[in-house]
């Protein structure tokens, strides 16, 4: 388990943050780009020193300035997928696998006979000879998932691990990583802006902002309890829990359905919905929107130039719309209106 | 308002300035002519004949030899002193930078003399090694290898540095986290990805190397065989030998090109 202390100065900007990863969870740096995210990752990895604090991985300080003790990144049991994977282009993936290994002492067979089996494992075995650059989004992903975790490493860290990935792509890989991630039993921590990463991926979010910790606690606690106003902004979704009936339709456990665009992930789902793509209106909607129902207003909460509207009804969920909108609903508490959102706006994974 | 001609925006690129072309064609002219009159010059009949001389031959076995040797010790000591330039900070680093270019700027000849008083009979460093042991770097090939690699090395180290700065050194820091130690980042992730400029850096340290003269000729002399390269020999000759000059020359410019032209398009960007 990974215990960080973490305070840094880079000129002007202070990263003070504390984050504690336990074996088997997955954590999420969740905050804006600058916030100081991807610099507790470079501490953690030894890639920059702490200026003050304490990083213990399993017991043993990696780093701590004011007992002069500093493991170099090399000797810290530690993996990273970079942002942009940065896998090294003129090696092929099987040599980029095997790379850990041959820094670590391994031969160069046993080391290209594991890699193998590394790239075996996240059915990558046919690419072994590709070079990086051949190799899709998804693909390289994969190959620096195998590479960071081939040198068998007690915590797991991941920079943006999707951030590489055009919006296509990126649903399938998310659900891959998930899975992936899932097979390694040591502690992960993942850095990302993206809130849906943060909420599919993690058991536990930390929210970081300016280089402070602004919350911390599970996505269902951190959603439905959202401490500031930043961070109903950037986590201010909609999370559901229900069961899967068919290849694209969930049935939540009030006993509403819902259709998702894309095929289901599996059995036992859990749907994000961004709460600026669930629509209102006070009559029953044109047309046949596959996901509609009737809600009741029980809150209005004005955002500068947004207003959240919470609902309750068979889709406990909280909408964003524009004044004007409320203005031309003539939304109250109290208020019964339709609410739809498109099955293209329905991410789905597996809970 | 916003109409535009179709084509407007790429034919907007393609023109070139008022007087831009004109003066291109100038540089390219200037720079043609004096390989047109050679060549007109060039006593095509008995050719072979001038090339096949002793004189031409040492002259260019000793030049590659010592353009190749020089080459190698740049590479030997100007890779790890690029690296130290690009990616260490310490006291006085530009001074030891403007220091290691100063033999581009500086004229050879000033460059050949400051060798003598530091590796001749009675330099700084060539006296005692001279009384002890006997050895004597000037009037020898050594000597020419020696003053190649004064005058040359700053090509290398300059290209190789701008290479090293421009890698991303994320990779480098990705090979950490691998366990990769130093020297295993060096040689697998460093060196690599900076081949494409030690290529070139190379390429123009050869160059730089195989039309020496003035250094070549200060501190090593013109002793045909041993220290006479081939720009001395075309030297010497255009004094007595108009015809041998001009074969002497073409062997050059056809070794340079042979060198240059299937190197041009990979790894030198011109």
């Amino acid at each position: 388990m990974l215990h960080a202390a973490i305070e840094v100065h880079l000129g002007a900007f202070r990263l003070d943050i504390d984050v504690d990863v336990d074996d088997g969870e997955v954590v999420a740096l969740l905050g804006p780009n600058g916030a100081g995210k991807t610099t507790a990752l470079r501490v953690i990895a030894g890639l920059q020193p702490l200026d003050n604090g304490r990083i213990e991985l399993d017991g043993s300080v990696l780093d701590d300035p004011a007992a002069d003790v500093f493991v170099p990144t090399a000797e810290r049991p530690i993996g990273v997928v970079f942002q942009d994977y940065l896998l090294f282009p003129r090696l092929s993936a099987l040599d980029n696998v095997a790379f850990g290994l041959r820094a670590r002492g391994h031969g160069k067979a046993s080391a290209r006979n594991r890699a193998r089996d590394w790239l075996e494992r996240f059915a990558l075995a046919e690419h072994a000879y590709a070079k990086p650059r051949t190799l899709s989004g998804g693909q390289a992903q994969r190959v620096a998932l195998a590479r960071a975790l081939a040198t068998d490493p007690r915590l797991l860290l991941l920079d943006e691990p999707l951030a590489a990935l055009d919006a296509g792509t990126r649903l399938q890989v998310r659900t891959e990583l998930r899975r992936h991630l899932a097979t390694f039993h040591g502690a992960r921590l993942l850095v990302t802006h993206d809130p849906v990463d943060a909420l599919v991926l993690a058991d536990r979010l930390v929210i970081v902002e300016q280089g402070h910790i602004t919350q911390t606690g599970t996505p269902a606690a951190v959603t439905a309890r959202p401490a500031s106003r930043y961070i109903a902004q950037l986590v201010g979704i909609n999370l559901l829990h229900g069961t899967a009936t068919g290849e694209h339709t969930v049935r939540l456990d009030t006993g509403a359905e819902l259709t998702v665009a894309d095929p289901l992930p599996g059995l036992d789902i859990a749907l994000a919905i961004r709460p600026q793509a669930i629509a209102l209106h006070r009559q029953t909607p044109d047309g046949s929107p596959r996901n509609a129902w009737a809600a009741t207003v029980t809150d209005l909460e004005a955002d500068r130039d947004r207003v959240r509207v919470s609902l309750a009804g068979p889709v406990p969920a909280t909408a964003e719309i524009t004044p004007a909108a409320v203005a031309d609903l003539d939304l109250a508490p109290g208020i019964s209106v339709w609410a739809t959102v498109k099955a293209v706006d329905l991410t789905a994974y597996e809970r | 308002m916003n109409r535009r001609r179709p084509g407007a925006r790429r034919a907007k690129q393609q023109r070139a300035p008022w007087l831009v072309l004109p003066l291109a064609a100038a540089a390219v002219a200037y720079v043609a002519v004096p390989f047109v009159a050679l060549l007109q010059r060039a006593p095509w009949s008995n050719l072979s004949d001038l090339v096949g001389r002793p004189v031409v031959i040492d002259a260019l076995r000793l030049s590659m030899t010592t353009a190749l040797a020089a080459t190698g010790i740049a590479l030997l000591l100007g890779i790890p002193l690029a690296w130290v330039l690009a990616r260490t900070r310490f006291p006085g680093r530009s001074a030891a930078r403007a220091l290691v270019i100063l033999p581009m700027v500086l004229p050879p000849v000033v460059g050949g003399a400051a060798l003598l008083f530091a590796f001749g009979r009675r330099g700084l460093l060539g006296g005692p090694v001279y009384d002890s042991t006997g050895f004597l770097l000037p009037f020898s090939m050594w000597g020419v290898v020696a003053a190649n690699t004064f005058v040359a090395m700053p090509f290398l180290v300059l290209t190789v540095e701008s290479g090293l700065r421009a890698a991303d050194p994320r990779y480098e820091d990705a090979a950490a986290t691998l366990g990769a130690s130093r020297s295993m980042i060096f040689r697998r992730i460093t060196v690599p990805h900076a081949a494409p400029s030690i290529i070139a850096g190379a390429v123009l340290c050869w160059a730089r190397a195989l039309g020496e003269f003035g250094a070549t000729v200060t501190f090593a002399g013109n002793l045909q065989g041993r220290t006479q390269t081939m720009p001395l020999a075309v030297f010497l000759a255009l004094e007595s030998d108009r015809d041998a000059a001009i074969a002497l020359s073409l062997v050059l410019i056809a070794v340079s090109l042979a060198v240059l032209l299937p190197l041009r398009d990979r790894w030198l960007s011109v």
